[in-house]
């Protein structure tokens, strides 16, 4: 009787556990309640048999408890938020066509736009300038379709795109000017976060969908790397196939090249939607690797800066340098806490994480000296301020994120406002990258 | 009777953070003392239970251990935290004024004592 008991309950676990968004703990807790149920249902008299199937019951069905589950543990499968399996089906051959459509229209634009730029009397930057706005409005476009927004909500989308093209066509940029180069750069971030909106359905106060936000683009970041190492190995050979023949192989990369880069765009969003099962566990162990590589190389550095006093030294290029480090480390600790099971202790992956934190803080607030030094000797210019303003953006961010970081782990605080921390101030940088966009241009005179 | 599904949902927290109030516990028990208090009228759907006290946990108001006793099975215990404290009595101050507006509006005294009580 009790061994039937047993493969009775062991028969309900297996079913349990092939559920994506209730993990082995739970299973393992969810199975401590319905022996004790049984335990309790047979004392007062129920064969173990009967008490079994009340217990299971009790529990409740199994797909609406999966459908709690995965709204609490949004994390575990936010791919999917239960949608029906066979609807799911039917929409996967008219969503490859939508995809299609959106990354042919972004590869077309690029062309039309290359085109445009090789007209005489047109500056040399002006593709450069203008690349966040030949690409972003379709991926946009696409999340708009996808999530079924309202046409008020199309339109409220829409405006930054507008404002942000009419604002830099229309600015009389200099000959070189360093606004110029710094608009090219943070256009496409701030467009990023225009993308945010249509990607969260709208709903932008949500911090699990901001969270969601992040995965998406931690995901679309190594599906996109993913598909352009493939094209590299594609215009690698096609280029030695076909050099015999004497075709003109620099013409093919010419049209190839960019619009293979802007559908690609679209591709790696579609892959992050549609496929995530393929890569949610790669994803995840990425920044388990080089989590703690890079906290060394971090901590090396900082320790070797302070004691050699190289960090008054830091020229220009340098700066340049640590600067692109510091948000490389601010993504992947983002990334990292964006992929973390919120409902785990403490680890030792939060305390190498920690220590990296630590590690680009010290080094953050060295540039930043630095950088005060050479703005006090030789003034503001459009680089200086825009690199001054990123260093603070990241140092708050950095700062608030090693205290909080603490207090979870020495077990005074909670992961959730950690979560709550870099959900809170991912609008901090987009109105940054805004900023330097519109008004940083004008406040330097167009140099 | 049958309470309604809203209310339901509307008062598991405060009750699970009650319970929880009175010194920790695990899962099973938690419901077995909502079914004591509420005479079993409040009918939950177990499994639900969980869901509600890994949001709990992940708010910060309660903190999880996995315990083996001596005999037994590993299980996994939940403790209120000073955060949760603090969320309870901002439900008890909400919970005590709608029970008080509906023993006014009801012109009733049995609602009182559970309003007075807890003030």
């Amino acid at each position: 009787m009790l061994e039937e008991m047993e493969s009775e309950i062991a028969e309900w676990r297996s079913f349990v556990e092939q559920d994506p968004a209730v993990d082995h703990r739970d299973v393992e807790e969810l199975e401590d309640h319905l022996r004790a149920q049984i335990a309790d249902l047979t004392s007062s008299g129920l064969a173990p048999d009967e008490a079994f199937i009340v217990a299971v019951r009790r529990i409740g069905k199994l797909d609406e408890l999966s459908r709690e589950f995965a709204h609490e543990h949004g994390g575990r499968l936010w791919r999917q938020l239960v949608a029906s399996p066979d609807g799911e089906q039917r929409e996967s051959a008219s969503r490859w066509v939508e995809t299609f459509v959106f990354a042919f229209a972004a590869a077309i634009s690029v062309q039309i736009a290359r085109l445009v730029a090789g007209l005489p009397g047109q500056e040399s930057l002006w593709l450069l300038r203008n690349a966040g706005l030949l690409v972003l409005p379709f991926l946009a476009g696409y999340f708009l379709r996808r999530r079924g927004l309202s046409s008020r909500q199309v339109l409220l989308t829409a405006i930054p795109f507008v404002v942000s093209a009419v604002v830099i066509n229309l600015y009389p940029f200099g000959e070189g000017a360093a606004t110029e180069l710094l608009v090219a750069a943070h256009l496409p971030v701030a467009l990023w976060f225009v993308v945010a909106y249509p990607y969260m359905g709208g709903v932008v106060r949500s911090h699990e969908r901001r969270m969601d936000f992040v995965r998406f683009t931690g995901e679309w970041f190594i599906y996109y790397v993913l598909i352009a190492l493939g094209g590299g190995v594609l215009m690698a050979l096609t280029v030695l196939i076909l050099e015999p023949t004497g075709a003109s192989v620099d013409r093919i990369a010419e049209w190839v090249l960019p619009s293979g880069a802007a559908g690609a765009v679209v591709v790696a969003a579609w892959l992050v939607e549609a496929k995530q099962r393929v890569v949610e566990n790669m994803a995840p162990v990425l920044t388990m690797l080089f989590t703690p590589l890079f906290a060394v190389m971090l901590a090396a550095a900082a320790v070797v800066y302070i004691l050699t006093g190289l960090g008054a030294a830091f020229d220009r290029e340098l700066l340049g340098i640590f600067d692109a480090l510091l948000v490389v480390v601010l993504g992947l600790v983002l990334y990292g806490i964006s992929a973390r099971d919120p409902s785990t202790r403490a680890g030792w992956a939060d305390r190498i994480q920690l220590v990296a934190v630590v590690g680009a803080l010290v080094l953050d607030v060295l540039v930043l000296g630095a950088m005060v030094t050479r703005i006090g000797d030789l003034g503001f210019t459009p680089n200086r301020t825009a690199a001054l303003g990123l260093n603070v953006l990241l140092l708050g961010s950095l700062a608030g994120t090693a205290w909080l970081s603490t207090q979870f782990i020495t077990g005074r605080g909670s992961f959730h406002r950690l979560e709550r921390w870099q959900t809170g101030y991912l609008p901090v940088f987009a109105v940054w990258a805004a900023a330097v966009v519109i008004i940083l241009p004008p406040l330097f005179a167009f140099t | 009777m049958q309470i309604d599904k809203d209310l339901v949902a509307a008062s598991a927290t405060p009750l699970v953070l009650a319970i929880l109030d009175d010194g920790e516990s695990y899962g099973y028990a938690i419901l077995k003392r909502v079914r004591e208090l509420s005479d079993g009228e409040l009918e939950w759907t177990d499994g639900m239970l969980y869901p509600l006290l890994h949001r709990l946990h992940r708010l910060g108001y309660v903190t999880t251990e996995w315990r083996t006793p001596p005999q037994g099975r590993r299980r996994k215990y939940y403790a209120i935290t000073r955060d949760g404290q603090t969320a309870l009595a901002e439900h008890q101050r909400q919970w005590v004024t709608v029970a008080r507006a509906l023993g006014d509006v009801w012109g009733r005294s049995d609602l009182l004592p559970f309003a007075l009580g807890r003030a």
